[in-house]
């Protein structure tokens, strides 16, 4: 998509474990390891698709990235400078780079503001604007989103769930962020409604020259917007490829479960292809399997899979996988 | 749905007309007593939302055994019994230990099994599940799917499956309705729908999904607008407000449902295919 081939965003060994506390002196008495090593890199202008299970660590992993929660260990490169080590003024400064769109339109807006307010509030924080320039910036953010301006003095409650996406995406891009962490900004959508937020964030991105992380569960919406997409299970990156490598020549056993299961909208596809369906749930991140983490569910896994993690290697140029069947 | 086990409460909600027959009676004239035996046990349904479905205060075991005392004249303990047995069909495993569990303890998709379990202790003759893997990951949603053709094969009763997702629809249904401002606008056997979609609004809802098998990068066709408000009765076609076909025709007249070939229904003034008024 883009021919400038600069590195935005590297993560390194990312690591974000909860602690859990117990009895009167609130010993730690264990973790949820939430993201347990994560690593990629995601160049200018790219989207880089982040699929997987709920409660495998991929929001965690989005959030971690902004420093919004203060990561275990492991380094968050942006623009080669180490967020993880910016001191909080630093950060807070850092933070008109880069946003976020969150997955519930409903509870991501505050029902007491108007649009002017929600949208303008980024402005007042980082900016020393008048009301008047407010408005107008405001006007054009909304403009931007496809929004009539002069719902400026309205409420989120007078917005349908779509509107109310868009009016997210105004707020994350009134700071000219370059890089925005997609939270699942569709799955909340009504069907009809998720085609044109889609097509929007894809406008915004070329117009913009914006980065996203794109957090989704929805396999066939993250080929569609992505360039590579990275497959999360229980913490870690099983996969990381292209998105027409990852989803014709799938490798890792999970991906591979994770694509059949998607339901095709086609009646005769589905009567003459088996599915693979996983057997099971993910297992607790508190205390997730030895060795390989996806043993426990996996077709092809024997016992040398408990034995150690495997190593995420590459196996073709810009195809990763974590698993030793290979 | 609701409206036929008589589960909209009244008031605010009123069935303003017709009926629904089950085994040519009327649902809708029945009285609370006569309508109880049969939700639940002639008719049972699963609710979208695994999560808040369950009652949080009980443990799994009590709440299955509820509609077997109810239904069947169960004892405890016979319930107890067939509460094992029903959470084995649905592929529990432990399910003697588990029934002492709460629902917090299980998983959405253990949780989405347990209402499926529960809709079917009775041997029901028709299902509905309503939305009920729209909460759910991919991997469990093909699970439940799966698990609800297996049962719908072993026992032989009807499903009536409500869902957005047309993927879903694809891989369970045979027949097809799709809905639009309360009214039934196109209904044809599955194939025949995704073959031959006739109405604007079912070839727009086909046209917005990503396809998952395409390589090059197309724009999604979206459907412009926002979904319909239900608050009054339209004279023009519901849909007529979003349609790029629409024409004076449709903002005159809702257009009755009609057949137009074997087991194929449709409301609309226009054909899809050449854009201009069917004859």
């Amino acid at each position: 998509m883009n021919n400038d081939h600069e590195t935005l965003i590297r993560v390194e060994n990312l690591v974000m474990h909860f602690p859990i506390y117990r009895g009167v002196i609130r010993r730690q008495v264990a973790a949820v390891h939430a993201v347990d090593g994560v690593s990629f890199e995601i160049k200018r202008g790219e989207t880089l698709g982040l699929v997987g299970e709920s409660g495998c660590g991929k929001s965690t992993t989005g959030r971690t990235i902004l420093q919004l929660y203060k990561p275990t260990s492991g380094e968050v490169y942006f623009r080669d400078q180490n967020l993880v080590k910016l001191k909080p003024e630093a950060m807070r400064l850092m933070r008109r780079e880069m946003q976020m769109i969150f997955q519930d339109p409903y509870a991501s807006l505050n029902p007491r503001m108007t649009l002017r307010d929600i949208v303008g509030e980024p402005l007042m924080a980082f900016e020393e604007v008048s009301g008047k320039e407010i408005d107008r910036r405001v006007a054009e953010l909304l403009e931007l989103v496809k929004l009539n301006p002069d719902f400026a003095g309205r409420y989120p409650h007078e917005f349908s769930g779509g509107q109310r996406q868009r009016i997210g995406v105004a707020r994350a891009l009134a700071l000219h962020p370059s890089f925005i962490v997609c939270d699942e900004p569709i799955s909340a959508l009504d069907v009809s409604i998720q085609a044109q937020v889609v097509n929007l964030l894809e406008d915004l991105q070329k117009e913009l020259n914006l980065t996203y992380l794109f957090i989704a569960h929805d396999l066939s919406m993250v080929r569609h917007i992505s360039d590579r997409v990275a497959v999360m299970y229980l913490g870690i990156i099983v996969e990381l490829a292209d998105r027409n490598e990852l989803y014709t020549n799938p490798l890792h056993p999970y991906t591979k479960a994770l694509l059949s299961a998607i339901p095709v909208p086609d009646p005769e596809y589905s009567e003459t292809h088996q599915r693979t369906v996983l057997q099971g749930d993910v297992p607790s991140p508190v205390n997730p399997p030895s060795g390989c983490r996806f043993r426990t569910r996996c077709p092809i896994a024997d016992e040398s899979c408990a034995l150690k993690q495997p190593e995420f290697r590459q196996l073709k140029p810009g195809h990763f996988v974590a698993c030793d069947k290979i | 749905m609701l409206s036929c086990l008589k589960l909209i409460a009244s008031p605010p909600g009123k069935v303003v007309a017709g009926q629904a027959l089950f085994r040519k009676q009327d649902l809708l004239k029945m009285d609370s007593d006569e309508i109880r035996k049969i939700r639940g046990s002639k008719i049972s349904m699963v609710f979208q939302d695994p999560m808040t479905s369950l009652n949080p205060v009980m443990n799994i075991g009590q709440q299955m055994a509820e509609p077997l005392i109810e239904h069947l004249d169960m004892t405890r303990e016979q319930a107890r019994k067939r509460s094992i047995e029903l959470l084995g069909l649905v592929g529990i495993p432990n399910a003697d230990e588990r029934l002492k569990d709460y629902p917090h303890q299980y998983s959405g998709g253990m949780r989405q099994r347990v209402m499926i379990a529960m809709a079917l202790s009775c041997v029901p003759q028709i299902l509905i599940a309503d939305e009920p893997t729209t909460a759910l990951d991919v991997t469990i949603q093909a699970q439940i799917v799966e698990l609800v053709k297996r049962l719908r094969e072993e026992l032989g009763m009807a499903i009536i499956w409500i869902t957005h997702d047309l993927g879903v629809v694809a891989n369970i249904a045979h027949r097809v309705a799709v809905m639009y401002g309360g009214y039934i606008i196109e209904e044809a056997p599955v194939k025949e729908l995704y073959r031959n979609p006739s109405h604007p609004y079912t070839l727009g809802l086909i046209g917005s999904l990503p396809k998952l098998y395409e390589t090059g990068h197309t724009r999604l066709y979206s459907i412009e607008g926002m979904p319909p408000v239900l608050y009054r009765k339209p004279s023009s076609c519901p849909f007529a407000p979003r349609c790029t076909f629409a024409n004076e025709h449709c903002w005159n007249e809702n257009p009755p449902l009609e057949d137009i070939g074997p087991g194929h229904k449709l409301a609309c003034w226009v054909d899809v295919k050449s854009g201009s008024e069917r004859a």
